[in-house]
């Protein structure tokens, strides 16, 4: 982990509530895709947790969605100006698990950090598939990109408007013959691809966090190998250890 | 840190000399290894770590976290690993990286169980102080029970005060009608110092589902905004007891931490800023020999109670 400052570089808009920021700085500490960052903001006592969605030598990407107040302070940035970040933070998804054909699932906020982790794996010699699961087609980003990274993407809208209607696990077919599964997404989401994937895999929590280091017990959860953190031994849970409580 | 500091910033709580008046506060600062691999925590003057129950606990459901102005809810509901695991796996690792006495933060459910974990750390060689928490706004049929009224204060403090060697230091809650009745039950009780505020308890609504944010509906409410109610109780209950006073609540920065002695306190305590600044309390050790001069403060020991 490292606290130091980035500037913004830009910010714009991917859809009517989705913002992609790029930021200059030391990105020396994000070590694997699925990692996420921790942003003080002027007027918020919490750090906002947003996952990387790309980090390059000096450069930071994060795609996020306008929530609360946090987050539309964010969306009002533009560049230049300077902003307090933690980063390298959580454990990030392990690539050495995938196998030669993995399939990536995402739904809305859970998409970005995909974008990473498939750039990875196809530099790896990987052939990848990903399914990216959307409410509607107005709420679609990032397709272009993760197919402009060579990857075959399926698309899907709970009320059709783009892609195959209904949710990411009626797009299965599409995937194929898949030899691991990575997930993040809204906790609903997770659960039906845990049950839906006929692999083993890797999936990518949610928590509302005090500190995203490991240090408040804020982020709990239960898993087969005892009380983990979300934000410090998480995000990313083996499908193998993962309890569903709720 | 170099001898003429020590010098200036250096206090003795309990019987012990410290470098420094700055203790991450328990809860923020986990059994202190984890911080070590950010910073060499051997700057502090101590810290207090995570609150320790007789059996390991996960706590309150998620989500245990709310944003509040100035400040946050937490309700993590004492989640630590128990004693046997604190005493077996915690204590060992952190001797790995911290060379000082640690405050052993413990809780309870029952008389039994507070005498039985502080008996049993008061034992452990790294252990300096222990730091007796009937304040835990968090959970219910304990913690904070024992510790909003003067008489069952005094019950489980006279208790722990007959098994423990080690200076006992008595952590309680503001969420009471007098802080000064139950300050003067635990020092009559045998209490060698108190600690104050813990969280006061708030709560938070969620707009969109129209249902409390924390799963378990109240939280205990830090961070700055607490600051001015902290620097109340620490002035009147060091006015009313003799025994040293450990301030908190809303510390975060070295200006608070002089404004904190001025009111009473001996030490400081630094919770939920621990969470927003990782490296806070070296930050704020580092920046105090400067305000210091700025207020023509030649050594912290002389302006404890300065304010009185």
């Amino acid at each position: 982990m490292k606290q130091s400052f980035f500037t913004v570089k830009d910010n714009i808009a991917l859809t009517h509530d989705i913002m992609k920021m790029t930021l200059l700085g030391d990105t020396g500490d994000i070590t694997s895709p699925g990692q996420f960052v921790n942003i003080l903001l002027d007027g918020m006592y919490l750090r906002r947790p947003i996952s990387v969605n790309d980090a390059e030598e000096d450069t930071l990407t994060l795609i996020y969605k306008i929530v609360g107040k946090g987050t539309e302070k964010m969306s009002k940035m533009g560049a230049g100006e300077e902003l307090d970040i933690l980063t390298g933070l959580g454990n990030g998804y392990d690539t050495k698990k995938s196998g030669g054909r993995p399939l990536l699932i995402g739904g809305g906020v859970g998409v970005p950090p995909l974008y990473m982790l498939a750039k990875q794996l196809i530099g790896e010699g990987k052939d990848v598939t990903v399914i990216l699961g959307f409410r509607s087609a107005r709420d679609v980003f990032y397709k272009d990109e993760f197919e402009a990274l060579g990857a075959k993407v399926c698309v899907t809208t709970e009320d059709g408007s783009a892609g195959i209607k209904g949710f990411v696990t009626n797009a299965f077919d599409f995937a194929g013959d898949y030899t691991y599964t990575y997930c993040c997404g809204p906790e609903p989401m997770l659960r039906a691809v845990y049950n839906a994937s006929k692999t083993s895999g890797q999936y990518s929590f949610e928590e509302r966090m005090g500190c995203g280091f490991g240090a408040c017990m804020g982020c709990s959860c239960k898993t087969l190998y005892g009380n983990k953190r979300i934000c410090k031994d998480g995000p990313v849970l083996e499908k193998e250890e993962i309890v569903w409580e709720k | 840190m170099g001898e003429v500091t020590k010098a200036r910033l250096g206090v003795n709580l309990c019987g012990i000399d410290i470098d420094n008046p700055i203790i991450p506060a328990s809860g923020t600062f986990g059994y202190g290894y984890e911080f070590a691999e950010l910073y060499d925590i051997n700057v502090l003057g101590t810290f207090s770590f995570k609150g320790t129950t007789r059996e390991a606990r996960f706590g309150n459901p998620t989500p245990r976290i709310a944003e509040c102005p100035s400040g946050m809810l937490n309700a993590v509901g004492l989640q630590n690993p128990g004693v046997d695991a604190v005493v077996t796996k915690e204590l060992p690792r952190l001797k790995a990286v911290f060379d000082k006495p640690v405050m052993a933060n413990v809780s309870g459910f029952s008389l039994d169980e507070y005498v039985e974990v502080s008996s049993r750390l008061d034992r452990e060689e790294q252990v300096g102080w222990i730091e007796l928490n009937i304040s835990c706004p968090n959970v219910h049929g304990g913690g904070m029970a024992f510790g909003t009224c003067a008489g069952s204060a005094e019950t489980v403090v006279k208790a722990v005060r007959d098994v423990v060697k080690k200076p006992l230091i008595v952590k309680f809650s503001p969420n009471v009608t007098d802080i000064v009745e139950i300050a003067k039950a635990v020092e009559a009780a045998g209490a060698d110092g108190v600690s104050l505020i813990n969280t006061l308890l708030g709560m938070r609504i969620d707009l969109r589902k129209k249902k409390p944010l924390l799963a378990n509906t109240t939280g205990g409410y830090s961070g700055a905004a607490v600051f001015p109610v902290a620097v109340r109780m620490v002035y009147q209950v060091s006015k009313a007891v003799k025994i040293p006073v450990v301030g908190m609540g809303g510390v975060s920065c070295a200006e608070d931490v002089i404004e904190m002695m001025l009111a009473g306190a001996t030490a400081v305590e630094v919770g939920a800023e621990n969470l927003r600044n990782p490296f806070a309390c070296r930050d704020i050790i580092a920046a105090l020999p400067e305000v210091m001069d700025k207020y023509n403060i030649n050594t912290l020991k002389e302006i404890i109670g300065g304010a009185h």
